[in-house]
């Protein structure tokens, strides 16, 4: 990643209100190409809400959200999502009583057997498709280290392994950006390292990040940009050294965590 | 002994014909997860449309177009399927406590209106008279009852190998993860919203088509027979069974409506002249009972449904076939 990398993610003035509490309050937010990018701030400053903001899955009261050049502001989340930008959810979403394999093969694209009508016409096409699928899907296994519990409900999976499975779940297809919403949150350490190699990994081979995360420390290390939020608004942007010396951030945040 | 068996034949074509129906829900409720409280719309729909498009003419009132049956089947089905559209465009977007309202209110409001529309479908007395298939050449009662059975059970065997096929499918992958989890399949570039929609009128278009046949049987349909109470022995036969098990979905009508038949056997030959009356409400009560008690003895049904369901392509096919834990209900 250069400093000269173009935006990838650029929102602007983005405002998502419930009721009559802003919980998105005019945010402008810059995601460049081939950098993982953490989202900071405490609970409740509407970081989660910018995601199902920016995916669709919330409707603004106003700005614009522009993907690779493109406006996706008003597309509904699948479209988002075939726009190239993927994203998990801070609780996880996992398909319960579907295996873990199959929420993987279902996470894939382009599969033509998802068309009612094609089981009746045109099996082999199926077929190839999920050959295809099942392949990609055994490697994601092998890559999430989620291969022993393949044919287990993914609702019985313990709470790590099911934010490791929103994560395979998503590179199923190959996203440009992917938006992952605390994904180390009540993952054990040792899990936790696998993530954080997981997403180093994916960086390299091109894949653009924009994490939430509530450790500090990992945000510090692994971070190239920090954003940070608090009461719907953005209150810091820049590199992980000026977040370290940034009064209004260290009484926002930082003081509140070593509070608590 | 004769009467026994044309019985039995009479009991187990009623059976298949239910259990077209029970499929259909399945699709809908077990697979796709869509709450569906007035099942009796579609079929009634399936039922009047068949009779009124392949039956004769009925002094002055609306039909008799004398379309050959396999036609007016079709057909029957296929204005169940519009009815669906109309019903899922307008509702299928709402939440399942909201959806089951709204679709139950449209059952009570097509029972009303074909209750009311006389010259359409000839009010309270319903229509009678349907010259069923091949009746003419089939002129032994017996060999004919018999020969309706086949037909009942060769389209129950069509239906359920057409979805077995669809649920084994990645649309049926889709259905379930759907079922699972909306927004997370909307994340992962799923279109949960047409899906549903898609799932709602195939269902109901089988349901059409069993309502159809339901009428051909009778050679009459009447708006007694749109009641709620078929709406909810529907219900009952799924979830004994097993929601989102095909087999199990007929293996409960098989069970629910035995139960049904042999209570009001007995109820009737017990049960003093001055109660008969009552009889009837012991019944529901009855059928009630038997949910409680699956729901609390086998919670996900007789047959539950199976973890991987999808037929898995490739040379490393495990062939694992393992049930969902029960505490995955709900
Ligand atoms: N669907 C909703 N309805 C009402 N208020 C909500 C909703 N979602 C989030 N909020 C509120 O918006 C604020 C921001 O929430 P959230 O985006 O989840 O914060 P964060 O992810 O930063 O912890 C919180 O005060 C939360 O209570
Ligand atoms: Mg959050």
């Amino acid at each position: 990643m250069t400093a000269a990398a173009p935006d990838l993610l650029e929102t602007r003035d983005v405002s998502v209100s419930f009721g009559g509490f802003k919980a998105v309050d005019r945010v402008s937010l810059n995601v460049k190409e081939g950098s993982i990018t953490g989202l900071i701030g405490p609970n409740g400053a509407g970081k989660s809400t910018l995601f199902n903001a920016i995916v669709g899955e919330q409707a603004c009261d106003s700005g614009s959200i522009r993907f690779r050049g493109k406006e996706i502001g008003g597309l509904t989340p699948d479209g988002v999502y075939h726009h190239g930008l993927a994203r998990t959810f801070q609780i996880p979403k996992p398909f319960a009583a579907m295996s873990v394999f199959e929420n993987l093969m279902l996470a894939a694209p382009d599969q033509p057997g998802e068309h009612f009508w094609v089981p009746v016409v045109a099996r082999r096409r199926i077929d190839r498709r999920e050959s295809e699928i099942a392949e990609r899907a055994r490697e994601v296994l092998a890559f999430t280290t989620l291969e022993s519990v393949a044919e287990e409900a993914a609702g019985q999976l313990s709470g790590g392994q099911q934010k490791l499975l929103e994560l395979a779940r998503v590179l199923m297809s190959t996203p440009k950006m992917i938006m992952l919403d605390e994904p180390a949150a009540g993952v054990n350490p040792t899990l936790t390292r696998v993530l954080i190699e997981k997403i180093e990994q994916l960086n390299a081979d091109g894949c653009t990040f924009l994490v939430i995360e509530h450790d500090m420390d990992l945000v510090m290390r692994h971070c190239h940009t920090i954003v940070a939020m608090s009461n719907g608004r953005i209150i810091y942007e820049g590199d992980a050294a000026g977040a370290q010396s940034n009064e209004t951030l260290l009484n926002a945040y930082l003081g509140a965590t070593v509070d608590a | 002994m004769i009467g026994f068996v044309s019985y039995l034949v009479f009991f187990l074509t009623i059976t298949a014909i239910l259990a077209i129906a029970v499929l259909g829900l399945n699709l809908q409720w077990g697979n796709a997860g869509i709450f569906n409280g007035g099942v009796v719309a579609f079929f009634g729909t399936g039922a009047y449309i068949m009779i009124i498009l392949g039956g004769p003419e009925r002094g002055g009132e609306f039909g008799g177009f004398g379309l050959p049956w396999p036609l007016a089947l079709a057909g029957g089905a296929a204005a169940a399927g519009l009815l669906a559209i109309l019903v899922g465009l307008a509702t299928t977007r709402l939440r399942h406590d909201y959806l089951a309202i709204a679709t139950f209110g449209i059952a009570i409001a097509i029972e009303a209106f074909v209750r009311n529309a006389t010259y359409l479908t000839g009010g309270a007395k319903g229509i009678r008279g349907f010259e069923r298939p091949l009746e003419a050449l089939i002129d032994n009662p017996f060999l004919y009852s018999l020969f309706f059975l086949a037909l009942a059970v060769v389209l129950l065997i069509i239906v359920y190998a057409g979805l077995s096929r669809l649920v084994s499918s990645p649309y049926g992958r889709l259905l379930r993860a759907i079922r699972e989890d909306e927004t997370a399949a909307r994340s992962l570039g799923k279109n949960p919203a047409r899906v549903r929609l898609e799932a709602f009128v195939i269902g109901a278009v089988i349901m059409g088509l069993a309502g159809g046949l339901y009428a051909t049987f009778y050679a009459f349909i009447s708006p007694q027979d749109l009641a709620p109470i078929l709406t909810f022995q529907i219900w009952a036969m799924l979830i004994v069974g097993g929601a989102g098990n095909n087999l199990g979905a007929m293996l409960g009508t098989f069970v629910v409506w035995g139960c049904w038949v042999a209570s009001g056997y007995v109820l009737s030959s017990l049960a003093p002249q001055e109660l008969q009356l009552y009889a009837g409400t012991l019944q529901y009560i009855l059928i009630g009972l038997i949910i409680v008690v699956t729901l609390l003895i086998r919670p996900r049904g007789l047959l539950p449904e199976r973890l991987q369901v999808t037929k898995r392509p490739g040379p490393q096919n495990t062939g694992v076939i393992s049930n969902a834990g029960e505490q995955y209900q709900s």
